[in-house]
């Protein structure tokens, strides 16, 4: 058992353990506000459900070195897109009309990142402009509403007793994502480009191949965020995700997967959304107000992230 | 010379030193005089590093007592410390900035200022100083970027110089160096002996040490071995100091006549984007050619072309009889050719991740279940190939750069061994591993013969060229200038005098 707890790499496994600690902590100290009642878990899971979909997709991107910074405004794109096809077209239409938002975005992304070798830091922060941007003029800045109750009830309104659907969304992406990144070549292969892709290509992979896979996953990710965000919120609006491409960001660093790329967890990337939704749930029990849940927010977030940064080599 | 009269700059002496329970140096005493090169070497995991970096301060010692030019130090020396008293470090990996221009990168750090501004002028002359003392015509604003890598080291050295240093400590400083570039670094080596400048020298090149070394301390397994001025030590002696029991020279394959014609791998006239012009050769089933040429000659840039790294603009490839026009490496890969690179570190291996995950990369295809990954399937993969090819690691899930240099290099042959290749091309796969290894990795390619396969071997070091090759092709500015048979190369001097006579010396 000792042998055990030595050979666990603390520093690395750090969301875990903030995980557990944060829990005790909230539930000793907010326990009677119902912090660890059913209703109020289920409700932690629901909020992390989105960034967690984003999450899975976010720590290949990372784990191969690169960056997506669009991942919101795609999601918000996606989610217009969807609301109005819906509205003129109906619901078929409009889950395709959300999805294609996706794979244009992604197929713009990945050839500008594998293809003409731009950097992807910059790529997709013209992406978050431009997809903001259209998102605002097709729709005038104005809400669209979606009536359609079999949309928004499977994607991510409804409820299954108290279980939310939009909490399976995230169970079946967390699921894949573990798959992919752990028992696939697939997976192996974007943490060989991210460690060294000189290495990689070397080694036979096709570099190009993984970096706009990793692209494209992650706006037909965020698509799917969009979508998700459109049916619990009945409607399409193009402030849906915005933001959330550092949320996501976070929620996968935290996670211990390597900034520089390279590494990567997809189970820590869900655990590290879930601890960021926590704390925000519990900083509203605890009465904190918006403002100064973001400052608590963003020290936790440093003070994890600086305590799993392992020593230098050697 | 050395005079044993010359004062000692460094004395390290009774040095212990333990990680985590292993002890790494064992009362270890070394020391360098002024104007002396010490050949500093031993066998990898011998404790040359360790040593090196105790008395550089990167790392404490257990005990024992370290003197540098005079200061004595009673337990540990820091990283300033070390440097105030005058040893300077010549990295094997250099740590220059290739955007910046020479001066900058001297006066890195120590930068001489005006007021609050930098002191141009005045850094460039000091550092045209400097480079006058090495004998050495650069403008100071030439960015290290623009220069080769003799001129880096170069820079390293001038660098090391500024900050005073009395001691320098050269690792493996002739890696990356073609013939020239040597022995314009030996020129300068004995000018800086001649000022008074100790240098210790780390290097498994048998010739360097003589050309250049006056003493020798050799390490093994954590402990003195010998010291001996090198006139009165013989080559035998040495390798059996760095080898250990193993004593038998590097010795010549028994040349093979190609009993099987099958020709594998054909170039004709081929020329690529990148420095190949004119190359044409062949390699054909169960021989060794060896690729002959000094650095820079374009031999890397064949391997490259084969490999499908480069681009070829004219001539042509062909694989057993087919055409063979590779745009990627999976391709070559696909058509049964592997490449161990010449860069290790840069394009074999995944430092930051596990030794299983290094030697499985090329080999997940063979280790998928119904779609997914067997980590079962992986793990018998890995054992049989770690047991298979001796790679000493504990722990397969230990990070490769953990791993000494000469089992890095086995992970990089071994996770090509297994695809069961039918052309290997090697392109420097001894450089810088231990002589021990050295011949493990000779007895795995004179294998890869005798199982048929084609091996096209690349080496600076020439005696390993003589052990292994059948044939060899010769190679001048890009271009193939010649071909000759083992019969008649018997040893180094040989088949050096075969490289330079090959073809016209068009210098």
């Amino acid at each position: 058992m000792l042998q055990f707890i030595k050979k666990i790499d603390f520093r690395q496994n750090i969301v875990y353990v903030g995980v557990v600690v944060i829990f005790a902590l909230f539930a000793i100290m907010l326990g009677g506000k119902g912090f660890t009642s059913t209703v109020n878990i289920l409700n932690i899971l629901r909020q992390s459900s989105i960034i967690v979909i984003m999450a899975m997709a976010m720590t290949f991107v990372i784990g191969s070195a690169e960056i997506d910074l669009s991942v919101g405004s795609i999601a918000g794109l996606a989610s217009v897109s969807t609301a109005m096809a819906i509205a003129r077209f109906g619901l078929v239409p409009g889950i395709l009309a959300g999805l294609a938002v996706g794979a244009i975005c992604g197929i713009v992304n990945g050839a500008l990142v594998a293809f003409a070798k731009i950097p992807s830091f910059l790529v997709t922060l013209a992406m978050m402009g431009v997809t903001v941007g259209v998102a605002q003029w097709i729709t005038d800045s104005s809400p669209q509403p979606i009536l359609d109750k079999g949309y928004n009830f499977v994607f991510g309104g409804g409820q299954i007793g108290v279980f939310p659907i939009i909490i399976i969304w995230a169970m079946v992406f967390f699921a894949f994502g573990v798959t992919l990144l752990n028992r696939t070549r697939l997976g192996k292969y974007t943490l060989a480009v991210g460690a060294n892709p000189v290495a990689a290509k070397y080694s036979g992979i096709n570099v190009k191949r993984v970096r706009f896979g990793v692209m494209f996953g992650s706006a037909m990710c965020a698509a799917v965020a969009g979508m998700l965000y459109a049916g619990r919120l009945q409607s399409g609006r193009y402030q849906w995700g915005s933001g959330d491409e550092m949320n996501v960001i976070a929620a996968v660093i935290l996670g211990g997967t390597a900034l520089s790329g390279g590494r990567g967890s997809a189970v820590g990337a869900m655990a590290g959304a879930v601890l960021m939704a926590m704390i925000n749930n519990g900083l509203i029990l605890a009465g904190l107000t918006s403002a100064q849940q973001q400052v608590v927010r963003g020290i936790i977030i440093v003070l994890a992230v600086a305590l799993a940064k392992r020593n230098n080599r050697s | 010379m050395v005079n044993s009269t010359q004062p000692v700059l460094v004395s390290m002496s009774h040095i212990r030193k333990s990680f985590s329970g292993i002890t790494v140096l064992d009362d270890v005493s070394f020391e360098v005089k002024s104007g002396e090169v010490h050949a500093l070497a031993g066998g990898n995991g011998a404790g040359k590093s360790t040593l090196m970096k105790i008395l550089q301060g990167v790392y404490s010692l257990d005990s024992g007592q370290v003197t540098i030019c005079g200061t004595t130090f009673n337990g540990s020396v820091s990283i300033a410390e070390a440097r105030q008293a005058g040893v300077g470090m010549v990295f094997q990996e250099f740590s220059l900035v290739p955007t910046m221009s020479i001066a900058q990168n001297i006066f890195m750090g120590s930068e001489k200022l005006q007021g609050v501004f930098l002191d141009k002028q005045a850094m460039n002359r000091a550092t045209v100083q400097l480079l006058n003392r090495l004998d050495v015509d650069l403008h100071p604003d030439t960015e290290v970027g623009e220069l080769s890598t003799g001129y880096w080291q170069l820079t390293e050295i001038a660098k090391a110089l500024h900050a005073n240093a009395r001691v320098l400590i050269l690792d493996e400083p002739t890696a990356s160096l073609s013939a020239t570039e040597t022995q314009t670094l030996f020129d300068l080596i004995r000018n800086l002996k001649s000022q008074g400048i100790g240098i210790i020298y780390i290097s498994h090149r048998m010739d360097e040490i003589r050309q250049i070394a006056d003493r020798i301390t050799i390490l093994r397994n954590g402990r003195n071995y010998l010291t001996s001025d090198l006139d009165s030590i013989s080559d035998e002696e040495i390798i059996a100091g760095i080898v250990g029991h193993q004593t038998d020279n590097l010795s010549k394959r028994e040349s093979r006549v190609c009993l099987n014609d099958e020709v594998l791998l054909k170039l004709d006239h081929l020329h690529t984007e990148n420095g190949v012009e004119n190359v044409s050769l062949e390699v054909h089933r169960g021989e060794v050619v060896g690729l002959a040429g000094l650095m820079g000659s374009g031999r890397t840039e064949v391997t490259r072309a084969i490999f499908g790294v480069d681009r070829v603009t004219s001539g042509s490839m062909t694989l057993s009889g087919k055409t063979y026009s590779p745009k990627r490496p999976q391709e070559a890969i696909a058509n049964n050719i592997s490449l161990v690179p010449e860069d290790r570190r840069e394009q074999g291996l995944f430092t930051g991740h596990s030794v299983c995950d290094n030697l499985v990369i090329t080999r997940y295809d063979e280790c998928e279940r119904a779609g997914l990954l067997s980590n079962k399937s992986i793990e018998t993969l890995v054992d049989n190939l770690v047991k298979g090819f001796s790679i000493k690691v504990d722990d397969t899930k230990t990070e490769a750069y953990r791993l000494s240099g000469g089992n890095q290099q086995k992970i990089v042959i071994a996770k090509w061994l297994g695809k069961d290749p039918d052309l290997f091309i090697m392109d420097e796969p001894t450089a810088g591993i231990d002589i021990g290894t050295k011949r493990e990795v000779l007895d795995q390619v004179a294998k890869l013969a005798e199982q048929g396969k084609g091996v096209l071997f690349i080496s600076s070091e020439l005696s390993e060229m003589v052990a292994v090759c059948d044939r060899y092709v010769v190679m001048k500015h890009g271009r193939t200038v010649g071909e000759l048979p083992a019969e008649g190369i018997n040893n180094e001097a040989d088949l050096q005098l075969a490289i330079q006579h090959s073809g016209t010396l068009n210098k």
